[in-house]
């Protein structure tokens, strides 16, 4: 059970970045569709530097820091130039925003492929996988906590690497800016109503810009996360799925990212539950388990249901996938 | 009063792709002064003052401002040189509080705090007299209160001159007396008011001067006690015009539709119309006054078959065979197989009446698709009736065939009028009809429906501008909050009884506060 939940929080946190991203995206009144390619690019680009980075020092001589911060970098790096591309096509040449999102995943994936395989030539970058891995509160703490008897503490709470720790900043801290701060409260007021933070001498389309790049960013990283965390360094082509899921997270929890930290592990939970229920041994048949991982978006799809009928405070923002351009009439 | 040009418009044009929305005007405005900009809709009133306060940008002209000329190229430069417009359609957001939404944009040094936005806007409630909850959320408001959030919106924001655009358009006569206090206490306060209307008699009672605006070009400027209606009007239209209604008496009038205890409850469990009772008699407009969202729409959608209810009874009298009919709880095509001609021009044209990406011939078919046989459509008549109806009502389109989304408001709802006119209704319904449009093309539809009277309709006009309401309907049926608050005689009746009663407090009123 212990393994299950780490497991799940591990795969949990992947969502959280990516809801996240595509949480402060969305706050500014756009609707990207282009989450699941952008977190390819995103998981490509770190794991293409990565490469490089590790052709370039001796086996087992790369200095850890680095061996984190460059692929980090370039996932950000990735994710917000692809953030560029979707700003620049909606808000500069006003094209639809589905449409846009559609074809920047279908981009976005195209562009991982080709930069996987050329991270290949540059050699394996998963070796690299422990320095994401390793407990960032270090070995020690989680082996103290066994030694008095609390193993499974250390092990829930505290054995997790670098990608845990920043998602669940980065979710802390946006939904602290959303709430207390200026700049949030400008951004809510662009994704509700355009028009009016326009009148109220608000840019909207810096604020656009800026939010779609850094949301996408963050996306991009969620991406990174993925296969240098939960798949410990093995690339596998299914990045994309769990995009879309990300994008289903952010629905499920109501554009809050407070609410999202939980949410991710039960999305996280429920994609594996299938592989735990063989462990404990259930059997199951291939397509058995392709049902289960599709629980998270079933799961969706009624709170949408439930919380469209029941609430009228937990709305997408009004303005969101409507173009805004001041001297329409 | 001190003579201090607080803000002044030279040679200003203005054109959106062909059109010319405004041609070399010029304007002043003092210090303690407010200032009326009269003109027809589309003469440019609102386009000129959004060149002001930063939403467009003037293509020629200079705009001074305590006699230095400015660069104005966004809304946040107007806050700068301390220009506030308070937008017809307001530009709040409905989620956020009052406070919230007057403290977005603001950059002010420091932090962020909410706290102290709220103590600095109730200073400013306390002296001009405003009555608001700055907690209270924007979709929670009335529309009143969501003007007042948008004049402290400006006044936060220090601005010295504001420009309010057609602000008492939706606004009960004891609510614009309020504003116009607030206004005069602001005068006094030596702000410069600039107020865009189109209403004769709040010009002559609120302003110190007039300008006016024809076709998107200045023609004067005239001191409002040196004036009177008659000669503003020839201002604005540039030519004499009779601007009264041809009221007829009604011709045998007999009961057409007998409406008794209509109940909707909504979603939220409110009662949206609670029990709801009156006749429409044949040859007669009866008019239905209230404030914006007091059950008017709800009441005419029930009739035409599109609004659910929970109670009563909708009894048509048919002429023909004298045979009652009850249509509550039919859909609309039930009621047209019944072989009931009703017709309903919907508040909001573009969304339920016209199909704003199809023309006009196919916005026709619209309402007779189902007619002929075989499988391919017929374009033959509705061809026609467009033509007819273009030629009749002087519709301005390039041609039967151009989208109505291109089409001015005003046209547009001669479309939508001409094609519910044309299958000869025995019952009409028209919801705002004369909405956006200017005085001539409001004029029209006044006469259409006047010529629809006199051939014995029974005609259910809903409207706010309560001088017209007075001129047009032989009777005058007031709603507030679903509920009727009375009938009162459109020849007799004073506007302010009217007022009083579209205000006047019903016991569930008090229950959902």
């Amino acid at each position: 059970m212990l393994t299950f939940l780490v497991s799940a929080i591990r795969l949990g946190m992947t969502f959280l970045l990516g809801s996240t991203g595509e949480t402060i995206t969305e706050k500014s009144g756009h609707l990207n569709l282009g989450v699941p390619g952008i977190m390819c690019v995103g998981a490509s680009c770190g794991c293409f530097v990565e490469a490089v980075y590790l052709s370039t020092v001796p086996v087992r001589q790369e200095i850890p820091l680095l061996a984190v911060l460059l692929p980090i970098l370039a996932a950000l790096i990735g994710g917000a130039l692809m953030g560029l591309l979707f700003s620049f096509f909606t808000v500069t040449l006003r094209a639809n925003q589905n449409v846009t999102g559609l074809a920047i995943t279908t981009l976005g994936i195209g562009i991982s492929n080709y930069i996987i395989d050329k991270a290949d030539d540059y050699g394996r970058f998963a070796r690299a996988t422990k320095h994401f891995t390793a407990p960032l509160v270090g070995e020690e703490v989680v082996e103290w906590f066994e030694e008095i008897g609390l193993g499974w503490f250390g092990e829930l709470f505290l054995s997790y690497g670098i990608f845990v720790w920043l998602a669940l900043a980065i979710a802390i801290g946006t939904s602290l800016v959303f709430n207390r701060t200026r700049v949030g409260l400008h951004l809510r007021a662009v994704g509700e109503n355009p028009a009016t933070a326009d009148a109220a001498g608000i840019n909207v389309t810096r604020y656009r810009y800026v939010a779609t790049c850094i949301g996408c960013a963050i996306v991009g990283l969620g991406g990174l996360s993925f296969i240098m965390d939960y798949l410990n360094g093995q690339w596998e082509y299914c990045v994309d799925t769990i995009g879309w899921l990300a994008v289903a997270l952010v629905i499920f929890t109501l554009w809050r990212p407070i609410l999202a930290i939980f949410g991710s592990i039960v999305f996280g939970a429920l994609y594996i539950a299938s592989s735990r229920l063989t462990t404990l041994g259930v059997e199951m048949t291939l397509a058995d388990k392709e049902l289960f991982r599709m629980l998270p978006f079933a799961v969706t799809i009624l709170v949408l249901v439930v919380t469209s009928i029941f609430s009228k405070k937990n709305q997408p923002p009004a303005g969101l996938g409507l173009p805004y351009f001041r001297e329409e009439r | 009063m001190s003579k201090t040009v607080a803000l002044e418009c030279r040679g200003i044009t203005k054109t959106f792709g062909r059109v010319v929305a405004n041609k070399n005007c010029d304007l002043q405005v003092y210090e303690g002064e407010i200032l009326a900009i009269l003109g027809e809709n589309g003469s440019g009133k609102t386009t000129l003052m959004n060149m002001v306060a930063g939403i467009y940008f003037p293509d020629e002209g200079q705009i001074f401002v305590g006699g230095q000329e400015v660069m104005i190229a966004s809304p946040k430069d107007a806050f700068a040189y301390k220009i506030g417009m308070i937008h017809q359609h307001f530009k709040l957001v409905d989620v956020f509080t009052a406070c919230e939404n007057i403290a977005l944009g603001v950059k002010d040094k420091g932090r962020y705090k909410l706290a102290d936005v709220r103590k600095e806007v109730v200073e400013i409630t306390q002296r001009y007299g405003f009555i608001i909850d700055p907690d209270k959320r924007v979709a929670d408001m009335s529309v009143s209160e969501k003007q007042t959030v948008e004049i402290l919106k400006v006044l936060y924001r220090g601005a010295d001159i504001l420009i309010l655009d057609e602000p008492t358009a939706v606004l009960t006569p004891q609510e614009t007396a309020k504003l116009f206090a607030v206004l005069r206490r602001m005068r006094e306060d030596g702000k410069s008011i600039i107020i865009i209307t189109h209403k004769m008699h709040e010009v002559m009672s609120i302003s110190d001067r007039v300008a006016v605006l024809r076709k998107g070009e200045y023609i004067g400027t005239v001191n409002t006690t040196e004036t009177d209606p008659t000669a503003l009007t020839e201002m604005m239209m540039g030519k004499k015009v009779e601007l009264n209604i041809q009221r007829s008496e009604p011709v045998d009038p007999q009961p057409r539709l007998v409406v008794e205890g209509l109940t909707s409850i909504n979603a939220e469990g409110r009662r949206v119309l609670d029990d709801v009772a009156f006749t429409a008699h044949s040859g007669e407009i009866l008019g239905i006054a209230g404030i914006a969202g007091s059950g008017q729409r709800e009441l005419l959608e029930a009739i035409a078959g599109l609004h659910k209810l929970s109670k009563g009874t909708i009894t048509y009298m048919d002429p023909a065979t004298g045979k009652e009919e009850n249509l509550r709880n039919k859909n609309p095509l039930q009621i047209r197989d019944l072989g009931i001609r009703l017709s309903f021009v919907p508040e909001d044209r573009l969304g339920m009446g016209l199909v704003g990406n199809m023309d006009i011939v196919d916005n026709m078919m619209l309402r007779s698709y189902r007619k002929g046989k075989g499988v391919f459509l017929k374009r033959k008549a509705p061809r026609d009736l467009a033509e007819k109806i273009i030629e009749e009502l002087e519709v301005a389109t390039p041609g039967a065939t151009t989208p109505v989304r291109q089409l001015s408001g005003g046209n547009v709802q001669k479309v939508l009028v001409g094609r519910e006119i044309a299958s000869a209704p025995s019952v009409l319904m028209a919801a705002y009809p004369v909405r956006g449009l200017d005085v001539n093309a409001s004029y029209t539809i006044y006469n259409l429906l006047n010529r629809q009277k006199e051939q014995g309709v029974a005609v259910i006009f809903v409207g706010e501008d309560l001088d017209v309401l007075l001129e047009l309907c032989d009777r005058i049926l007031v709603i507030n909050g679903g509920r009727v608050t009375g009938v009162v005689d459109g020849r007799t009746a004073q506007k302010d009884e009217i007022g009083l009663l579209m205000t006047k407090s019903t016991t569930e009123e008090e229950g959902a506060e």
